[in-house]
């Protein structure tokens, strides 16, 4: 049965079904219903429900409930999200499996607390300090997030690394039909290094400080290997259209969706425009990029910032094709009518056919 | 021939990073014959913090776990409420604990989570080379109160068990040192007192220990001890602050 | 067929409830659906507005900028929405509140004198409701019958006591509106 849900309700559910034990949040807009949610639905459950001093704070009480092995997520918005860069780094140090959601609004600073795309370059290049990485998964619909939210428990504690859910504003606000039908009871990964008390076995520590050099590059190496891993078979995304496609947008979240909009008017004018939608903003799904350029030679980047995501395309297509852009940061979310114009206009001029 | 003097073992078999004098062997070995003498090696969890103690887990022969600096009674928080069962204790210095984790500290106490903060006043920053503490005192010289320290400009010692007392959610406060042999005596009575009192599940229990730093503070041994009992009680004066059976 | 409709008043006047229960009536229906509630900043002025998108197919956005439906509930919404209105628009006014001489000419109208209905089932507060129902006869977003038969369901638990004046204050604005 579908329910009608907003974005940070669905999320909150979805992760109390993909068995999230703890939830550490502290208030921010526009992603307040989803801590909400899990104050009331996590104390009905008797698990962990704790609203933090901080974002630093909710971070580092993940932390803690990792290494004891217990499912944690804490969420926040794109302020919130630079304070909790710290911990990000930590619990990827450590090799801690922990669910972080941004419900990404209008910056830098204060901004504003409008939907917005423009935290994308701190999501996919982890964002703290240090040479780490973070899976960033970034659903579209409120319905996709009862997929990615189970999906990204699943990855967290399959490679022990922080998961980055990025939505924003308009995902958690609006709200959609959702069943969660689709959710199976969490698996069970074995997890060797929890801290558990060190009854019956040789005591562990959970730890990032390395002094000698020779073994922290050995950790950092080893990590690296498992980004490669990570981008080797987690790459994820949506082909749109693409099969004749003179000109294939690339867009994520909420501007994919909107660029959907797009492109169906486009069809009706014979324009053949097709979009790639990564659903995995990091690992960024390059090699369909690189396939795609060896037929396509117009490619077009839309977000909702002043040109993050493009950097991503310009280091996939490493020279091939030319490259559009139209961004909108601050906030604001152009609309279909608006994009199926700029990206028309763009077909032509790069066709060179004369625009009806 | 009797033995009367053994490591404890909860301790691993590892010699101390510490400097001649410092304080802080004293309290990694006490807070262990407290863990051992209680029974607790299968139930403890060890918060570990930035700075001189930062390397405990070399040394503690239970579970333990890195916080980022000052993040120590946040990430005890998140172990102690998945595992109620546990003994779960951070160990913080006074930069960790009264300057940039206060926030985590004041919240855990004042949520009165059920866990214990060690909580290692040296008045300096150790581990960075001797900069001012939040608890260094009025006029003492540091790396960075070259000429003293002038509340005018950096402010006063913090008092970490007063303030905390004002807090409901705390339960057992104490200062104490370990600058001479009765006074050690009594500081691992605290420890073991609030511990008790974590297992009690009475609240939020925080030993303040004073412990030198001669290194820091560019005197001998002996004469850190003796300041400690001269001039450091003065603004920080040892004894229970704050205990609720 | 896609119409885009927003719902606007004051705080407390139900003007996210009616948003939210015609989106769950057409969600019923098996139509997409979004619902977009204005949020923040806004919502602490005392002004409150949602957007409800309905659609035979996919919606690739919940916002609109130019709608085709207007509910407006006060003077200030209707002032602000009637310009965004697209031409050939219906705006759907509580004429009890809204002074209407400055409308557009290129727009239909739709006064409910919602005030001096809502006298008649004896209590204020289920204005919007008669105001939803006349909005759905005038747009045929979608089905009343089906609406009516899911009241119990689209209210939700809670209100189950209320179904009776519901029904009665939607049935009443629908019937206000001449075929």
């Amino acid at each position: 049965m579908k329910k009608l849900m907003s974005g940070n309700a669905a999320l909150g559910e979805a992760a109390i079904l993909s068995g999230c034990m703890c939830y550490f949040g502290y208030p921010i807009t526009p992603q307040n219903e989803l801590t909400e949610y899990m104050a009331k639905r996590m104390n009905e459950l008797g698990r962990v429900f704790i609203q933090s001093e901080s974002e630093i704070a909710a971070i580092n009480m993940v932390l803690g409930a990792s290494a004891t092995g217990a499912r944690a997520m804490t969420s926040s918005s794109s302020p919130g999200m630079s304070l909790k860069q710290e911990g990000i780094s930590y619990l990827a140090a450590d090799e801690l499996p922990a669910v972080v959601v941004d419900m990404v609004r209008g910056g830098p600073g204060m901004g504003n607390i409008s939907p917005a795309q423009s935290d994308y370059l701190q999501a996919t290049r982890g964002g703290g300090h240090g040479d780490y990485k973070t899976i960033v998964l970034a659903p579209g619909s409120v319905q996709e997030l009862t997929e990615i939210v189970p999906l990204a428990f699943d990855l967290a504690d399959q490679y022990r690394n922080p998961v980055i859910i990025l939505g924003d504003g308009m995902l958690g606000q609006m709200m959609e039909p959702v069943d969660f039908d689709n959710i199976k009871p969490p698996k069970e990964y074995p997890k060797d290094y929890v801290l558990t008390g060190a009854e019956g076995r040789p005591s562990r520590m959970i730890r990032s400080l390395l002094f000698d050099t020779k073994e922290e590059e050995e950790h950092n190496w080893k990590l690296v290997r498992k980004y490669h891993r990570m981008q080797q078979n987690e790459i994820r995304y949506e082909t749109f259209l693409i099969d004749d496609a003179e000109m294939v947008v690339v867009a994520y979240g909420i501007g994919a969706r909107i660029a959907r909009g797009a492109i169906k008017r486009l069809r009706q004018d014979n324009i053949k425009v097709g979009m790639v939608r990564p659903i995995t903003a990091w690992p960024f799904p390059a090699p369909i990029l690189q396939e795609l350029a060896k037929t396509v030679h117009e490619f077009f980047v839309f977000e909702m910032s002043a040109g993050q995501l493009i950097e991503d395309v310009r280091l996939a297509l490493a020279g091939q094709g030319h490259i559009h852009f139209y961004g909108r940061p601050g906030g604001v979310v152009p609309t279909p009518v608006e994009l199926y114009r700029i990206i028309g206009r763009h077909y032509y001029m790069a066709s060179g056919r004369k625009q009806p | 021939m009797k033995k009367i003097y053994t490591r404890p073992k909860t301790m691993k078999e590892a010699h101390f990073h510490y400097c001649p004098g410092c304080g802080h062997g004293i309290i990694n070995r006490l807070l262990m014959e407290v863990v051992e003498e209680m029974g607790l090696r299968d139930k403890a969890i060890c918060v570990a913090p930035a700075g001189c103690g930062m390397l405990l887990y070399n040394y503690f022969d239970i579970d333990t776990l890195e916080s980022a600096h000052g993040r120590g009674a946040a990430v005890a928080t998140g172990i102690k409420r998945v595992r109620p069962e546990n003994l779960v204790f951070s160990y913080q210095g006074d930069g960790d604990l009264a300057a940039i984790g206060t926030a985590e500290g004041f919240h855990a106490a004042n949520r009165g989570e059920q866990i214990t903060v060690i909580f290692v006043n040296n008045g300096v920053y150790g581990m960075t080379g001797g900069q001012m503490a939040p608890t260094t005192l009025t006029n003492q010289v540091t790396t960075t109160t070259p000429n003293g320290r002038d509340p005018i400009l950096a402010g006063h010692p913090v008092r970490i068990c007063e303030v905390f007392s004002m807090l409901d959610g705390t339960t057992y406060l104490e200062r104490v040192a370990v600058n001479k042999p009765a006074a050690v005596v009594k500081a691992k009575k605290a420890i073991k007192k609030a511990f008790q009192y974590q297992l009690d599940g009475k609240g939020f229990s925080l030993v303040e220990i004073l412990s030198p730093c001669p290194t820091n503070w560019k005197m001998g041994p002996l004469e850190s001890c003796r300041w400690i009992d001269d001039v450091m009680t003065k603004q920080f004066p040892l004894g229970v602050v704050k205990d609720i059976p | 067929m896609m119409t885009r409709t927003i719902f606007s008043g004051f705080g407390g006047q139900g003007v996210l409830s009616m948003g939210f229960t015609l989106a769950n009536a057409a969600m019923l229906e098996g139509k997409y659906v979004t619902y977009l509630p204005s949020y923040g900043v806004e919502v602490r002025g005392g002004t409150a507005n949602c957007t409800v998108v309905v659609s035979d197919e996919e919606i690739a956005s919940p916002v609109a900028s130019e709608p085709e439906f207007v509910v407006a509930m006060n003077q200030p919404s209707f002032n602000r929405f009637q310009n965004i209105l697209s031409s050939g628009g219906l705006i759907c006014v509580n004429a009890s509140l809204v002074n209407t001489d400055s409308v557009r000419m290129d727009i239909e109208l739709l006064s409910i004198p919602t005030s001096e209905l809502a006298e008649k089932l004896g209590t204020i507060k289920v204005g919007n409701m008669i105001i939803l129902g006349a909005f759905i006869k005038a747009s045929g977003i979608i089905s009343f019958d089906a609406m009516i038969k899911n009241l119990a369901e689209l209210l939700g638990e809670g209100k189950s006591k209320l179904i009776k004046l519901n029904k009665e204050a939607l049935e009443m604005g629908f019937d206000y509106v001449k075929e």
